[in-house]
Parts: C-alpha cells; structure tokens; sequence
C-alpha cells in the first residue's frame, strides 16, 4: 500500500536540464538546450513552439529514438525513477510500445508502405506481449474499432496506400496504444490532416488518454490546440522552454513575449492552417549560432539592451509554478515600459506583422 | 490473369523484334548466303539448302518461314562438310546447362548481396563496412573472364580441388554436379555480388532514415526484425531494377565463363555457330537466348508486384 502511495505521488516521467545536439559539417546544432520537466500519470503536456524550435527532437530524445551516431544527448530522463537519458537500444526496448509509445507528425510516410496494416497492429503485440497470432487478430480488430476505424476486418488486410490521411493516424494510433503505453508521445498528430479530422483525431487521443489513464506529451505549434486539452503547458523557442504553466494560468497571465506571439497567430476558423506561422515576424535564430542573451532578442517587440547581452534564467516570479523566461514580461509595468520605449523610438513591433 | 495476358503479348513483341532484326542484320552479310553456310557443298546440295531455308525468297519472306519453323521447334539445321544436325537437338542438350549457370549465380548472388548490403547498411560507416565496400569495389573492377581465368588457374590447376573444365549433369550426383559448377558460378557472381551489394546498402540507408522504421523501432520489435521485416522489402525495389538490367550482362559473361571452363552450354552453340558461319543455327540460338532473357525479366516483374503492393494497383 504505502508502496503504490509512494509510486502514484512521483512523476512518471521527470526531465532535468535535457540536451540533444547534433553534430553537422557546420557545427554544433543545439536542437534541444536544457529542457526540464515532469508529467504525472494521466495528465496532458502540451508542447508549444514554431517549426523547428526541437519539439520533435525533443520527443525522439525522451524516447531514445535518435540514432548514436553525431548525436550527443545530455541531462537526465527518469521513467517511474529509473534513469533512461542513456540507456542502450536492449533497455529501451523495453519500454518501447510497453510503456512509451509515439503517435508520429505524418502518417503518410510513417506506416510501413508494403506491409498490412493488421500486420503493423499486431507485431508489437506478439512481440512485446507474447501473445498469440489469433488473440493479436483479434485484439487488433478490437484497437480499430475503438479508434473509430469503420470495417475494421478489411482494414486490417489493406495497404496503407489504400487509407486516407485521417484513417492513416488512426492505424497509428492503434499502433501507439496497442501495447498499453503510460506514456504516449503524440507528435503533431495532426499537422498533415484536414481541418475538419484534425478535431476528430484529437478527441479521439483525448478520449483514449482518460479511458487508459496514459500520460500524454501532446507537441503542436498550434496554442489553440492545447487551450482546452492539455493539464500543462510547455513553450519552447530555439530549443529552449521559455515559459512553462498549468494551461489555465498561462492563459489568464501570460508573461513571455513568444508566448504572447504565439498566441496572436492562432488561426481563425476559416485560415488555411499553414498560415499561422508567418503571423510572427523574423525567423527562429541559427541553432548552431544562437545568439548570446535571449534567443527570442532579434524578433521581440520588448527586447532592450540587457536582453542581448543576459540570457534570462527560467524562474518562478509571483505565481508558483508559472515559470519564464524574461526580463520584461508581458502584463507587467517593466514590460510596458520597454514596449512604450520601443515603440516610441520606432523600433516597430513584430508581433502581428508589425500593425 | 489479364496482368499475365499483357505480359504474354509483351515477351511475343520483344522476341519478334529482336529475332526480326538479327535476322536482317545477318542477311546484310556480303555474297550468297548459301556459300557462306555450306561452301564445301556441291550445286544441288546448295539448292537444296536453299530451298529449305526459303533463301531464295525476299527476306521477310525468309524470315517469316523462320519463325513458322521456330513456333514448331524446328531451329534448322548445322551444315558439315559429312551431315547436317538439327539445332534442336543441340538446343536441348546445351540449354539446361547455360540455365543451370545462371540461376545457380543470381542465387548465390543473392544469397550473398542480400545480407551483405543489410549488414554494410546497418553498420554504415564503421570499419568493417567501409572494410567491406573496398574489397567489393576491387571484385566490381575486375570482369568475370579474369575471374574465371584465375580461378581455373589457381583452384583448378595448381591446388587441383575442383576440375578446372568440363560438365557433369545433376543426374550424376550432387556433388559430381557442383564441383563442376563451383567455379563457373563464382566467376560469374563475383562481380555482381559487388554491384549488387553497393545498390541495396545505399538504397537501405535511405530506408534507414524513413519515418516507418523510427516508427516500427518505437513499437519495441527486435533490431533484427526492423531490419529484415521493415527495412529490407522496400529497399529492395533498386536491386531488382538493377537486377534485370543485368541480364544481358550476366547471359554475356556465361558465353565467356563457359568457354573458358570449357562447359557444353549455349555459349558454346553460339561460339561454333558463328564460326561455322552457320547463321541460321546463329539465328535461332540467339532467339533462345532472347526468350531466356524475356522470360527472366518477368519474372523480375512479377516479383515487383509480389515486393511491392503499391504496383499491383498500377500496372
Ligand atoms: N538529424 C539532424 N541533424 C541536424 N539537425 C537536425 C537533425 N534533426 C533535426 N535537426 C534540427 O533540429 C531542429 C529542431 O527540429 P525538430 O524536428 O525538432 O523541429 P520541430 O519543432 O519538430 O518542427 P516541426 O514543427 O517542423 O516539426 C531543426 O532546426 C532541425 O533542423
Ligand atoms: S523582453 Fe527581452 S528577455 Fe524578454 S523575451 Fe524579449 S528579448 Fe527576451
Ligand atoms: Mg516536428
């Protein structure tokens, strides 16, 4: 008793100062620069951030999924308290599918091209569970169902080629959850689908989450996708989190500037979805050069002088917490302040394509 | 099955082509062609020969008599100075020795390329596969004749394992069969080991990199299964293209690999053939050859479809 006390009170899954560079011709990329936090049994972290700021680095990276080779990962990754940052490819087998498992950005290239999609369902079940090849049948017909997946036993004899987009995630997902995960990855998971599956995918990961009781880091550049759904919040800008927070706190007082951008470029209903991001002027800073105080400097409406030279720690100021990264937060008189000198000194604002 | 019909037509194009034109080209040859395939025959035998080779027609005319023979089996006939053979007959004792070659090498083949390019994939970069790739490059340059010389030289004459020549069918043991083929084989297969090795371990690196193995890696399946079960089936697409090209390089060197081990196989007909002269005989061993290399090339079209679904669907 005390023992399951002791288990459900510790993070399932706690991250401390993770970093994943890459090694390239040019230099050093610092795709994921010291990146903390923990996540309990069935709650949601949604990762927040522009294409390329290290989201699904990052995830590759808690998972162990990146090659060794020109890799060089740091920090610490404990799984239920055991230390996996640097555990070999037979430790982390393991856990693969069993424990954690990853729903992956595109589901046009990330199925098996010239394998059946029931073979794809019940390898890691045979495999990882030892069980049967009719039980793995039937339970694969089972996990399509339940995906929503309609004639769920001709789908299970098809090609991925045969499926759409929409039904291509849901096979994946069927996949990541086949082997009862705690943890479950979702990557973008519906970047590469229509607006109009998109809601269905996530209420459907959604719905699977609480039923499971999984843990679940949702990634997405979308603030709006994680608004209702997400427990936590995590933004990341150039492979940094610069600010971090229960959802609802984030949205009452947001204090990072990124964030705040981040925000403003949330697609209405009726924008095509790839718009958003031009939405924040300027383009992410080269990863293997980034620049000396904060990151986000060059694109930020607040930005002063200090801000070139300091990087801003990432720190819990009046709410605990609520962490960022920043020293003239949004919402706050040291904020206005440098954005009335900005403006005044016709340093236009970035934000909102600068109106 | 209407997939199969439009294959049949293809073979029936390709061969009808090909035959059509070696049968013009050998008619582009200078004098009577009666003189050059029988110039120690008196008048009425050349008449005859003529007559019965229609060469007294125009020559699609000729060529048309051809083909209506070659459908029925006759190939015509070998003139010597003392009988005439029937090709067929000749055909029927050599073709399963030059078919018996070339399966025998694009097997070993395989069995070599195959876990050598995963292996030099999975491992790319690291000593042994950049070990590996040296030494095939060095087999890839050296061309199969040298090979078999060296072979027949080395492990033929000088250590006395293997008969360096001669032919024994399989009906005369297993390993009568093999020690004749041993060599034979391993002139031939060397080179395309190489080339084939190369062509999968680059087109498994770039499979290596695809999302559906990071994918099938994160469902906590074995390595060994990514690799073989994952990887390998849509790598391999390159190889049989490559495959095929390859067929008429690989029924090349078995015309040279069985003169030089001495082996009664078609290369052999081919070779006298032509130093007879005796071009009909040419003609119709070339239409073999044709039809083999169709055949094969098939096959690889057909393992296309069985590798792939995604093709099913399209042809
Ligand atoms: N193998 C690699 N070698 C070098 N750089 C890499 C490698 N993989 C990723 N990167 C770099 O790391 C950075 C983060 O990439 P990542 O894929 O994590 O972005 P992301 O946040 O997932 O973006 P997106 O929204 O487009 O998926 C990018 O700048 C990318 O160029
Ligand atoms: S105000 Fe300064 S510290 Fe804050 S985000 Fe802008 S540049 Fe960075
Ligand atoms: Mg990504």
């Amino acid at each position: 008793m005390t023992d399951t006390m002791a288990a459900s009170s510790e993070p399932l899954i706690a991250l401390r100062d993770v970093t994943t560079y890459f090694k390239t011709p040019r230099g050093l990329v610092r795709a994921v620069d010291g990146v903390s936090f923990s996540l309990e049994r069935g709650k949601t972290l949604g990762i927040v951030g522009e294409s390329g700021c290290g989201k699904s680095v990052l995830s590759k990276s808690i998972m162990g999924l990146l090659p060794k080779r020109n890799v060089v990962r740091g920090g610490s990754i404990k799984f239920e308290g055991r230390e996996v940052g640097q555990a070999g490819a037979n430790e982390l087998r393991e856990l693969w599918g069993n424990q954690m498992a990853m729903v992956f950005q595109d589901p046009m290239t990330a199925l098996n091209p010239v394998m059946r999609v029931g073979n794809q369902i019940t390898e890691s079940l045979i495999h990882n569970l030892d069980v049967s090849k009719d039980f793995a049948q039937e339970t694969a017909l089972q996990l399509l169902t339940s995906v929503g997946i309609p004639e769920p036993s001709r789908r299970l004899r098809q090609y991925p080629f045969e499926l759409s987009g929409g039904m291509r995630q849901r096979v994946m997902i069927a996949i990541a959850l086949a082997c009862g995960p705690k943890l479950l990855f979702a990557d973008e998971p519906t970047t590469a689908l229509d607006v109009t599956v998109q809601a269905q995918i996530l209420d459907l990961l959604d719905a699977q989450q609480a039923e499971r009781f999984m843990a679940m880091i949702l990634v997405t550049h979308d603030l709006g996708v994680v608004a209702g759904r997400a427990d936590d919040i995590m933004v990341m800008y150039a492979g940094q989190a610069v600010e971090k927070a229960p959802t609802r706190t984030l949205f009452a007082q947001m204090r990072h500037p990124y964030t705040e951008a981040l925000l403003k470029s949330i697609p209405k209903l009726d924008q095509a979805s790839h718009t958003r991001l031009d939405a924040i002027g300027g383009r992410p800073p080269d990863l293997v050069h980034p620049p000396t105080g904060c990151r986000f400097a060059p694109r930020c409406p607040y930005a002063q002088d200090r801000c070139l030279q300091e990087a801003p720690p990432l720190v819990s100021h009046d709410t605990p917490g609520h962490e960022f990264a920043c020293w003239y937060p949004v919402g706050t008189p040291e904020g206005a302040e440098a954005l009335a000198k900005n403006q005044a000194a016709g340093i236009a604002a970035t934000v909102s394509g600068g109106n | 099955m209407a997939f199969l019909m439009r294959r049949l037509v293809r073979v029936i194009t390709v061969v009808l082509f090909v035959t059509f034109f070696s049968y013009f080209l050998l008619n582009l040859l200078p004098g009577d062609p009666v003189d050059t395939i029988a110039p120690f025959a008196t008048k009425e035998i050349k008449e005859a020969i003529r007559k019965e080779n229609h060469l007294d027609r125009a020559v699609p005319v000729q060529y048309w008599f051809w083909v209506e023979k070659f459908v029925q089996g006759d190939l015509g006939y070998n003139y010597t100075p003392s009988s005439k053979n029937p090709v067929a007959d000749d055909v029927k004792s050599h073709f399963p020795v030059s078919v018996q070659l070339v399966l025998y090498s694009i097997l070993l083949t395989m069995l070599c390329a195959i876990p050598l390019g995963v292996f030099t994939a999975y491992a790319a970069g690291s000593r042994l596969d950049r070990g590996i790739n040296t030494v095939l490059f060095g087999a890839f340059s050296i061309p199969d004749f040298a090979i078999g010389l060296l072979l027949a030289y080395f492990v033929g004459v000088k250590l006395g394992w293997l008969p360096n020549g001669g032919y024994k069918p399989f009906g005369s043991g297993l390993w009568t069969h093999a020690r004749t083929m041993i060599l034979p084989v391993i002139s031939l297969a060397i080179a395309q080991i190489a080339g084939f090795t190369r062509v999968l371990r680059s087109d498994m690196i770039a499979t290596l990199q695809e999302d559906f193995i990071t994918m099938a890696k994160s469902k906590g399946i074995s390595g060994k299964r990514v690799l073989w079960r994952h990887a390998l089936r849509p790598s391999s697409l390159t190889l049989l293209t490559v495959a095929g090209l390859n067929v008429g390089a690989l029924i090349g060197g078995t015309v040279v690999i069985e003169a030089i081990f001495n082996l009664p196989g078609m290369g052999l007909i081919l070779t006298s053939a032509i130093r007879g002269r005796q071009f009909i005989a040419l003609q119709s061993t070339v239409a073999i050859i044709a039809i083999g290399y169709v055949l094969i090339n098939v096959m690889i079209d057909l393992l296309y479809t069985v590798l792939d679904p995604r093709v099913r669907n399209v042809s």
